[in-house]
């Protein structure tokens, strides 16, 4: 079974309890209609499931097949340089079916971000190397399409719906 | 399957209509090998897509990839086109499967190459090979391993 290839560290986006007991670390894309359906799916397990998770995202954009993967990861990774990167990561996934190059200054706008820093920082080489790092470590993780989950450190094998049901019984 | 250790055994497919790939023209190259079943197929596809993405991690091992299935070379042309595949796929068509049942990856049943990956070494030996249920998209973690470990001899 594929490993989680680094752990977590402080340097992923997390959310709900830090030390809560299962970690769940999700490779997504922002172009990739599968990770658009798994995000309603991730927020329902996120808010049955309470103290007993945390969320990590990485990014696994597959920039060939999808042309704005990887700009829209840049944005998310510049929105967190302002500590808003979660509200960026779900403005991108509830408006996926519109994704486009002029989505991501509109949502900043949306989201309160300061649209100067915001445009400076999505182009910088740091958020490009944080994207590609996360990538790298999808692929020494095992990734082999999007999305790919992972608990506690293994591969989960399975869509966003067979976690919800995993966690289901293992929590009842 | 050929197992480490194996010469690769030679061959020569089209790669295009008038382009022709020799095994042993790499010598002195790492090559990787995935065989998988068919052009289209949905796993296949984000298995090609996912090799596509990690071309220059390839290349930092100084290694070229080719996919190898018994789709035709117009097949192809036209599932490299639509994916934007910037990799050559391989024609095992005529004789239909030959490289693959030299390589010991032809399912009879199906008349499909199987899913499987083979990292060749400069040597021109088998460093690695892996047979992935068909189903299943193998992933690239098994691919940079070996090519991990080829830098350190």
């Amino acid at each position: 079974m594929s490993k989680l290839k680094p752990e977590v560290t402080e340097k992923d986006h997390a959310q709900g309890k830090q030390d809560a007991p299962i970690i769940i670390v999700e490779y997504g894309d922002y172009q990739c209609p599968y990770c658009g359906d798994a995000y309603p799916i991730v927020k329902e397990i996120e808010e049955t499931f309470g103290d007993q998770i945390n969320f990590v995202f990485r990014n696994f954009p597959l920039q060939e097949a999808h042309p704005f993967a990887f700009p829209a990861a840049r944005a998310a990774e510049a929105a967190g340089l302002q500590g808003k990167f979660w509200e960026m990561h779900d403005a991108l996934y509830e408006n996926q079916y519109r994704l486009d190059e002029d989505l991501f200054d509109e949502l900043a706008e949306t989201i309160g971000l300061d649209i100067e820093k915001f445009q400076a920082d999505s182009t910088n080489a740091e958020v490009k190397q944080k994207v590609e790092d996360d990538f790298e470590s999808g692929v020494r993780s095992g990734v082999n399409g999007t999305p790919s989950f992972y608990v506690n450190g293994n591969k989960f094998d399975g869509a966003a719906t067979d976690l919800y049901q995993m966690l289901k019984e293992s929590t009842e | 399957m050929l197992e480490k250790g194996t010469k690769a055994p030679d061959f020569e497919l089209n790669a295009t209509p008038d382009q022709k790939i020799k095994l042993k023209d790499f010598l002195g190259k790492n090559v990787i090998l995935a065989f998988y079943p068919a052009d289209w197929s949905p796993v296949c596809s984000d298995q090609m897509a996912l090799y596509n993405e990690m071309l220059k991690y390839f290349s930092k091992h100084d290694a070229q990839i080719f996919g190898i299935s018994v789709d035709s070379v117009w097949c192809h042309l036209a599932f490299e086109k639509d994916r934007n595949l910037h990799f050559p796929l391989l024609a095992d068509f005529e004789p239909k499967g030959a490289v693959s049942k030299a390589y010991g990856v032809y399912d009879e049943e199906a008349g499909e190459s199987k899913r499987a990956l083979f990292v060749i070494d400069k040597e021109g030996e088998i460093a690695w090979s892996y047979l992935s249920p068909t189903a299943v998209n193998p992933g690239a973690d098994g691919i940079l391993d070996a090519l991990e470990a080829l830098d350190k001899k």
